[in-house]
């Protein structure tokens, strides 16, 4: 079982490295830009959010937000090629279990978020000093983040049938409730109504989280947080794994 | 000898009411070559994918060596390759990795993946390719990968559906000669195709499937004794008469140097006798038709 699911985990990283144009370097090019023209060109105008400058305060949030879509992405367009180009045969005649097969999609994209995630970072170091408050919450932050999403892309994959079924979840559900999770803002700048509506948006707990890892407040208890992950990641793992077993849309 | 194959009461029915296999049973004995023939839609691919876990079976029960699949599924997985009809690998990977990830999923190290790879491109004639994509091979390229893929966990049964369209006749018969040698090896060799010269050719043993039913199973010699009659075309260095004479045997002129035959009950030799005498010398001898193809075609009704 642990030799599968390595041979999952490295098929799926030489995957994405050997297309690194499309799959790690623009990431990196988009949140620099970010970080440019809302941290630097803008952020100071805008002045002091949550206690810190604006710049300092937004790059925790772009990170999340390159290893949300990243996970994300990896699973979603690596599952349904498998399907489409029906290679998801070679693991269905083997003697893998699905949980194997699922982890190992699973890790594949966990090592893409890390891997975007880490490039923005060190993209970001060179205009900015960073510190980090707590490289604990800073790491499972990320590492549940990453399982999370990497989870929904590939439940999206399951059940797509078509290359647009594979993009309507980021751009239509993942991409708002990215940006409206307080990414660029603290929800405390917003109306009660809407600071309450922002906490049904789970993004708004790894952001609020990751961004304390990094400058050590936050608007939530860090455990609410990794509560709200936790039962989230164990959801979508169980719906994952009956979907896999299940065959849909895989086997008839 | 046990059986490598044993399905009983085997049915499948689609989502859409479609019943693609009923009440199927088949034993298939280890060692053997066994053709599984059919037209397109008997259910030949619906049984295969059953059989290697890609499809559910509606009822009935398949075991392979042995082993129950619904309660020993992996082992079963362990003892099957499958080289499948349609193309069914990454276009984007190379192709040394897509034997060596295989193999990952049955169980074997890198290193050890690695050697078993090596060897099966150098007999697939592809290792020199070894490090391109395989959306870069052609057809009969990307055949032989799906073989070599097939046999890197060292299965013990092989199932080849269609296992030489596409293929070029030289390399048809270099496939043709690795197969008898793994059948000779002990390996199980289940296949299905469309070239009956190639079942005819390989085969042991035959199953003819016809809207999901086998309508036939028996050995291939049997079942081509049962065709008696031979259509031959016969060819002369000298000009045919433009009247052929009356004869024991049917005669057609096809152009001024050759006519086709139909021998049933007179044999090859009793025919250029019967010939030779007329004043017609035959020079050359060669068949007009596929025996298997003929009663193929008269067991799925195709012809009388």
């Amino acid at each position: 079982m642990w030799i599968a699911y390595k041979t999952i985990v490295i098929k799926e990283i030489l995957r994405f490295s050997r297309i690194w144009v499309q799959t790690i370097f623009p990431p990196i090019i988009t949140t620099s830009l970010y970080l440019l023209i809302f941290g630097g060109l803008m952020g100071e105008r805008i002045g002091d959010m949550q206690g810190v400058n604006y710049l300092h305060f937004i790059i925790p949030g772009i990170i999340l937000m390159t290893v949300i879509q990243n996970s994300y992405a990896n699973t979603v367009s690596s599952f349904f090629l498998a399907k489409f180009n029906h290679s998801i045969e070679e693991l269905l005649i083997s003697p893998v279990s699905y949980w194997v097969i699922l982890m190992g999609y699973v890790s594949g994209g966990i090592a893409r978020g890390f891997t975007v995630g880490l490039g923005v970072f060190i993209a970001v170091s060179f205009f900015v000093e960073l510190q980090i408050y707590s490289v604990f919450i800073v790491f499972t932050t990320f590492l549940l983040t990453a399982i999370l999403f990497s989870l929904a892309g590939f439940i999206n994959a399951v059940f797509a049938q078509s290359f647009d079924d594979i993009s309507i979840v980021p751009t239509f559900i993942l991409m708002p409730m990215t940006y409206l999770g307080g990414m660029f803002y603290s929800i405390e700048i917003l109306p009660e109504f809407w600071q309450y509506l922002s906490k049904f948006n789970p993004i708004y707990y790894m952001v609020d989280s990751f961004r304390m890892g990094f400058l050590g407040s936050s608007t939530t208890d860090f455990w609410v947080s990794m509560t709200v992950l936790s039962s989230m990641i164990v959801i979508l793992a169980i719906v994952a794994f009956y979907l896999l077993k299940k065959g849909v849309n895989i086997k008839t | 000898m046990s059986e490598a194959l044993l399905i009983s009461n085997l049915t499948k029915t689609y989502a859409n009411n479609l019943q693609a296999l009923s009440q199927i049973n088949l034993r298939i004995e280890q060692g053997d070559f066994f053709a599984l023939l059919g037209s397109n839609g008997a259910g030949k691919t619906t049984m295969i994918g059953i059989i290697c876990s890609l499809l559910n079976k509606s009822s009935g029960k398949v075991e392979v060596l042995g082993r129950d699949q619904s309660t020993h599924l992996n082992e079963v997985k362990r003892l099957i390759g499958l080289m499948p009809q349609e193309f069914n690998f990454n276009p984007f990977e190379p192709i040394e990795e897509i034997l060596i990830n295989q193999a990952g999923y049955y169980g074997i190290k890198r290193s050890q993946a690695k050697v078993q790879a090596e060897a099966l491109l150098k007999r697939m004639e592809l290792w020199p390719k070894r490090l391109e994509m395989a959306k870069s091979l052609s057809g009969g390229m990307k055949r032989r990968l799906m073989l070599a893929r097939a046999l890197i966990h060292q299965p013990k049964i092989l199932i080849l559906d269609e296992p030489s369209a596409g293929v070029d006749v030289e390399i048809r018969r270099s496939m043709w000669r690795f197969l008898r040698e793994l059948n000779a090896q002990g390996m199980t060799i289940i296949l299905t195709t469309h070239y009956l010269e190639e079942a005819e050719s390989l085969c042991r043993n035959i199953a003819i499937l016809d809207k999901g039913e086998i309508i036939e199973k028996t050995s291939m010699k049997k079942l081509l004794a049962r065709v008696s009659q031979q259509v031959l075309i016969l060819e002369s260095n000298e000009q045919l008469p433009a009247q052929l004479p009356e004869l024991d045997f049917k005669i057609k002129r096809l152009d001024e140097y050759s006519v086709q035959v139909i021998l049933d009950g007179v044999t090859i030799t009793q025919a250029l006798g019967a010939l030779s005498a007329k004043g017609i010398e035959i020079e050359h001898v060669r068949s007009a038709q596929n025996r298997l193809e003929t009663l193929f075609l008269r067991l799925t009704s195709k012809v009388d």
